[in-house]
């Protein structure tokens, strides 16, 4: 799961030369460091409810929710299970 | 003494000369914003003063007193003087919220070059529309984003020189026409700025209309004085304050609120380059003590869903007053801030048209929960009939909301487009293109807009321009885009789309035209929800009812379909 996003983030919200400069891990800050902005979360969302056949109600999609990707997989896990 | 607020006393003392006298500005003399807003304190001896904090998503913090910030905006005009830019040149600003952001702005106006502001989140597309429209001679821009300037590049033959504020060799390097410029090496104190006039253009913001491209807002170094007066009257700045703008330089009230007004005023102002959270906002609050703060509805929205307790858990004893702005803020978002913070947000109504605030709350004034306020003193505003240009003076009758020129920030031009600026005026009033009424006091109360513009957190998005990107996707046969109600947004881009055959209208689809949009144009345009559909309702003559999808989604009455086309 860690790879997939990682991966999703890379391939929709960096760049060749973003990837240059930073090592993306499943720490790195998402939404605080501005790679994904509060607008672009909905497609990061979506993208999560479709790979990963879950609904995530608005109130565990919030930017601290989302900030890295290791948070990310706590929610996604948290929903999967329910 | 506290004298009781008089709105009608204030009207008869208030006029935008008393902008001129306290800056020392007579009429006939040079204007130069960079000057006023930064030389000038340091030769009268403020220079120690910080001017900016800068926090990043780190929490790592810079600070820039006058005198920094005169040399180095010095450093940015000779630097751009010897790239070959002179006086009216426009200079691309595309840049996240670093001091260089807020910097090279003064450096610019100190040239007598003009500025074009642009959002760094917009897509190439974006960016191309807006400079290929104002013909930019150099871009500064930085690393993370000088991949979209690349793909536009070649399509802007007018753009001769990209700045890099960033570079590190050892990098990738840089290609033909770009140049790197590393800021905190290059001072220069004794650059003179440019004698402008108060005519002399200063900053072009772009802003979406309901058809056609962006539009580019011209402005000049004259429209200081409503920036000055109105950041004094109404954000009510003083000397020892620790102002708090939380808008982007990318957008009007970033420059107006962000950079112009509080440093014309010799203003120390924090900036915080981060993505939004309640607690970090709040913790940024506490840690620089800011005692005044203007932000946007959208934004107190986000914190209202995370509670007031949470920000009674910060030490926010420091803040004295709060200014909204960006669409008008609903009753519960001042109710919520009374709960909050134990004070009111006071609203603000302008445009990017208007550069300066339009319809105001002005300290002292009792705030109407809900309502935009009342005209600031130095204005003459109304509502008016659509059609006939006649003012509507019974209260509470909607029309249009209408400013009489002249002041000194309203746009002298769309650039390139000198008939959409005159369809702006019906006798003698400048339309805003909004809706309200005024009520019995004389407060004026929202009602919505006239056209089909998008107002997403506080942005105007334009259809037009969501629909053309949205047909160079493979699978799109047609669309529309309208403003769907948004309880935190006020608005979000909703789309409905036709799909060319073979293509199925899945989720997988709905991501791809999501990101699509996304990168094209700009994460505000992205639409946050898409519905296919078989066909788009039109009129007889082919143009898509937006208003039809939109009265739709509001589950409003759709009204007159007479011109609706036949099955």
């Amino acid at each position: 799961m860690k790879d997939l996003i990682l991966d999703y983030v890379k391939d929709e919200y960096l760049d060749e030369d973003d990837l240059e400069d930073m090592d993306l891990d499943e720490n790195t800050p998402l939404i605080s460091s501005g790679i994904v902005d509060s607008f672009s979360m909905v497609s990061l969302k979506r993208f999560l409810e479709k790979k990963f056949s879950i609904s995530l109600p608005d109130e565990d999609a919030t930017p601290e929710a989302f900030d890295t990707v290791n948070k990310i997989i706590e929610v996604v896990n948290k929903h999967k299970a329910g | 003494m506290n004298h009781p607020f008089d709105y009608d006393a204030l009207r008869r003392e208030t006029s935008w000369d008393l902008a001129r006298q306290e800056l020392d500005c007579p009429a006939g003399s040079p204007v130069n914003i960079g000057r006023i807003c930064i030389d000038r304190h340091v030769d009268a001896g403020r220079g120690d003063k910080t001017a900016l904090i800068h926090e990043d998503h780190a929490g790592q913090l810079r600070e820039f007193s006058f005198r920094d910030i005169k040399e180095l905006s010095g450093g940015w005009a000779a630097f751009l003087r010897e790239q070959g830019v002179v006086e009216l040149d426009r200079v691309c600003l595309f840049l996240e919220r670093g001091p260089e952001l807020y910097i090279s702005f003064i450096g610019i106006l100190k040239l007598g070059a003009v500025v074009q502001p642009l959002f760094s989140a917009f897509g190439e597309e974006a960016l191309f529309q807006r400079i290929d429209d104002s013909q930019a001679k150099v871009v500064i821009t930085q690393r993370k984003h000088v991949g979209k300037v690349r793909k536009m590049r070649e399509r802007v033959p007018s753009l001769e020189t990209v700045i890099v504020i960033d570079h590190l060799p050892g990098k990738r390097p840089l290609r033909e026409g770009e140049v790197a410029y590393e800021m905190m090496s290059s001072r220069v104190g004794d650059f003179v700025p440019q004698e402008t006039a108060d005519e002399s253009p200063s900053v072009l913001h772009y802003t979406s209309g309901t058809t056609g491209k962006p539009k580019g807002a011209l402005h000049v170094h004259s429209s200081l004085f409503a920036q000055y007066l109105t950041t004094k009257m109404v954000l009510d700045l003083k000397d020892d304050d620790i102002y708090w703008c939380t808008a982007d330089p990318g957008w009007v009230t970033g420059t107006s609120y962000g950079i112009i007004g509080p440093w014309a005023m010799g203003i120390t102002q924090v900036v915080l380059d981060a993505g939004f959270s309640s607690k970090r906002w709040y913790a940024t609050m506490a840690r620089h003590k800011i005692t005044v703060w203007y932000t946007a509805p959208t934004a107190i929205r986000m914190l209202m869903k995370d509670g007031a307790a949470l920000a009674r858990e910060h030490d926010l004893s420091a803040l004295r007053h709060m200014c909204s702005v960006g669409e008008p803020l609903n009753a519960e978002g001042v109710l919520w801030g009374r709960e909050a913070f134990g004070l009111d947000f006071h609203d603000t109504f302008w445009q990017t048209e208007t550069g300066a605030m339009m319809i105001t709350n002005l300290p002292g004034m009792t705030v109407k929960p809900g309502s935009m306020g009342r005209p600031f003193p130095a204005v003459r505003a109304g509502v008016i009939d659509p059609v006939s240009g006649e003012e509507l003076t019974d209260p509470n009758t909607v029309g249009m909301i209408a400013i009489r020129p002249p002041w000194p920030s309203i746009m002298r031009t769309y650039w390139n487009n000198t008939p959409t600026f005159y369809s702006k005026f019906l006798r003698g009033w400048y339309v805003c293109g909004d809706q309200a009424s005024i009520d019995e006091d004389g407060y004026f109360w929202f009602c919505g807009r006239d056209d089909d513009v998008i107002n997403t957190g506080g942005h105007l998005v334009g259809p037009f321009e969501i629909e053309s990107a949205l047909l160079e996707h493979e699978a799109v046969a047609e669309s529309a885009a309208i403003g769907k109600p948004d309880e935190l947004n006020m608005e979000v881009v909703k789309a409905f789309v036709a799909l060319k055959p073979g293509f199925v209208g899945d989720d997988d689809l709905e991501l791809s035209i999501m990101n699509f949009i996304r990168k094209k144009l700009s994460p505000l345009a992205m639409p946050q929800e898409i519905e296919f559909v078989d066909k788009l309702p039109k009129t007889r003559s082919g143009k898509i009812m937006r208003r039809l999808l939109k009265a739709q989604e509001s589950g409003e009455e759709i009204g007159d379909t007479s011109g609706l086309e036949d099955d």
